[in-house]
């Protein structure tokens, strides 16, 4: 147990997160369409900020702004010779802040989705997943990340070729998929689904959970999935701010820190341990956030009913767990031999 | 008789096609070519084997992953012996002058690299009827003008994964309107963080959810354009 999450992990019930990496890039005027992993060499501060933000705001973990620093995502800004550079930088000022923090504080080195397709459905194979997810891993590695955070996977093979990469990194990680569509992630995956995954991986998780997805009554449905299921490892939430509204020409979530701070209490006693933001989340949700998880101790775990009644109603009737797995309903005519 | 090997060219045309949704269900893309084939060679013409066979079949499809029963990858295996269907039927619904649904020219956003739900929508579109011109990802705000102006379609539609790339919709629905250009197209945005009222907030004729609903509104939009028109 030598990374710095296991000793947190060890230590303490609950760890907050951070919240969103995005918005708050918006905030200070990142504009639509730019890579925000540039802004790590062309503005460092304003990175700086955006985690000394989520530090400040009481976070015992943040990500760093490497979301999108694979080869495949790179590429669309003709960064896909700077992968290293980019995630080198973005955990090497994340170490920076935490390590002025004054406490202990986990830099996880953000690892997103490539954005395509693997095999056999679509084109990228195993192999090229695992080198590209690699090759970022190393960069956040050499810039001092503690551990590699996977995050918005909706593919069983996706999260599966992020392990081996962080395998071959030899680094701790942590990974959790975006379920939102019907209850599951866009590739049909359940909350069982991904439990069951995740304990029979070769290395597996210091941690799993979900993340974004269509708000946190979903996110909170989805962790309690993860609980029926037998989850044994720490779980992860990471839910939005509520719904996206448009205003005034950018972007704003509909939660309060007030909810959110009801949302961290509640995904705690559903079970999670390790809790944060996604989309939306800013300082003051999560200044709101760590003071219940504070006055809060842990509670009975929620019922579906008492989560919609503090957080609003589900998008979907089910979570897909518990039905046929999504085997096709309809009465088939037979198949050719 | 789930088991039971099924001869395609001994089903009579009313099995046939029964049996094209089922294997168009299953993603069956050699199956669906020979079918197309069984059809064509028994004097059907290309538009109704494209209607009564494929873009019924994908109805089914569409329905039930717009119900959370069929997920992405069962999806993509449909659309593509789909395409299989449409790779033969296409020269011939040309040659033929079979009746046009309406056209669609389609991108994901400036900065987005996703595109799977937009792959998935334009499939669909070209399952249901429809012409359509995949711009692919990454589109600014000149390369959407300049593919409408080259194309003239009856639908604009714009995909967007992330909350750093949805706003840029706004950008290019904007440009349209400075330029006079906004009332010649339906506008129809998706993806997965955006919502029935940013779609309104940015001035699209309309958010839609899934693929399927896709499918449903172009359709209603394009029958309200045509209808203003001959009215």
């Amino acid at each position: 147990m030598t990374d710095a999450l296991s000793r947190m992990l060890a230590s303490r019930d609950w760890i907050l997160a951070d919240g969103a990496t995005g918005t708050n890039l918006f905030n200070m005027g990142l504009s639509s369409g730019e890579a925000p992993e540039m802004w790590n060499i062309e503005r460092p501060d304003a990175i700086r900020s955006l985690y000394r933000g989520a530090v400040e705001a009481g976070s015992d973990l943040f990500l760093t702004n490497s979301f999108g620093g694979n080869a495949s995502r790179l590429k669309l800004h003709g960064a896909q010779g700077q992968v290293h550079e980019l995630n080198r930088i973005a955990a090497a000022l994340g170490r920076e802040i935490a390590d002025a923090a004054g406490r202990e504080v986990v830099v996880a080195g953000s690892v997103g989705p490539t954005g395509e397709i693997m095999q056999p459905m679509g084109s990228l194979t195993h192999a090229i997943a695992v080198e590209m997810f690699h090759e970022q891993a190393e960069g956040l590695k050499a810039g001092g990340a503690d551990l590699l955070w996977v995050e918005t996977i909706s593919a069983p093979e996706e999260y599966a070729a992020a392990a081996e990469a962080a395998a071959l990194a030899g680094m701790p990680w942590c990974g959790t998929m975006s379920f939102d569509t019907a209850g599951r992630t866009m590739m049909g995956v359940t909350s069982a689904q991904m439990a069951a995954q995740v304990d029979k991986l070769p290395n597996p998780p210091l941690a799993f959970g979900a993340n974004c997805g269509v708000g946190a009554s979903d996110l909170l449905r989805t962790v309690l999935g993860f609980v029926a299921a037998g989850a044994g490892r720490p779980i992860i939430a990471k839910g939005n701010a509520g719904i996206p509204k448009y205003h005034d020409g950018h972007i704003h979530y509909d939660g309060t820190p007030a909810l959110m701070g009801e949302y961290a209490v509640l995904a705690h006693n559903a079970g999670a341990r390790i809790i944060g933001g996604c989309c939306g989340t800013m300082p003051e949700h999560l200044r709101a956030m760590r003071a219940a998880l504070e006055a809060h101790p842990t509670g009975p775990r929620p019922t579906l009913d008492e989560i919609t009644a503090a957080l609003g109603g589900f998008s979907s009737a089910s979570d897909g767990t518990g039905d046929t797995s999504g085997d096709p309903k309809r009465e088939r005519r037979g198949r050719r031999g | 008789m789930a088991d039971e090997e099924i001869i395609l060219s001994e089903l009579d045309d009313d099995e046939l096609v029964l049996q094209m949704h089922d294997d168009l269900y299953d993603g069956l893309r050699e199956e669906i070519e020979e079918s197309v084939g069984i059809l064509l060679e028994r004097g059907w013409t290309p538009y109704d084997v494209l209607t009564k066979a494929l873009v019924a079949g994908m109805t089914i499809v569409g329905a039930d992953f717009r119900d959370g029963i069929l997920f992405v990858p069962e999806v993509l295996l449909a659309a593509n012996a789909m395409k299989g269907g449409m790779a033969i039927l296409k020269p011939l619904l040309i040659s033929t002058g079979a009746p046009r649904v309406g056209k669609m020219v389609i991108g994901t956003v400036k900065g987005d690299i996703h595109d799977i739900g937009k792959n998935l929508v334009a499939m669909m579109m070209e399952g249901a009827g429809f012409e359509v011109l995949d711009l692919g990802i990454n589109n600014s705000v000149e390369k959407y003008l300049a593919a409408l102006e080259a194309e003239q379609p009856d639908i604009l539609g714009m995909s967007a994964l992330l909350t750093t790339t949805m706003p840029y919709m706004k950008v290019v629905i904007d440009t349209l309107v400075e330029k006079g250009l906004r009332e010649d197209y339906i506008v129809l945005v998706g993806g997965a963080p955006l919502n029935e009222e940013f779609g309104r907030a940015i001035g699209a004729d309309a958010y839609c959810r899934d693929a399927a609903v896709a499918v449903e509104t172009a359709k209603t939009f394009v029958a309200r354009k045509h209808n203003q028109l001959a009215g």
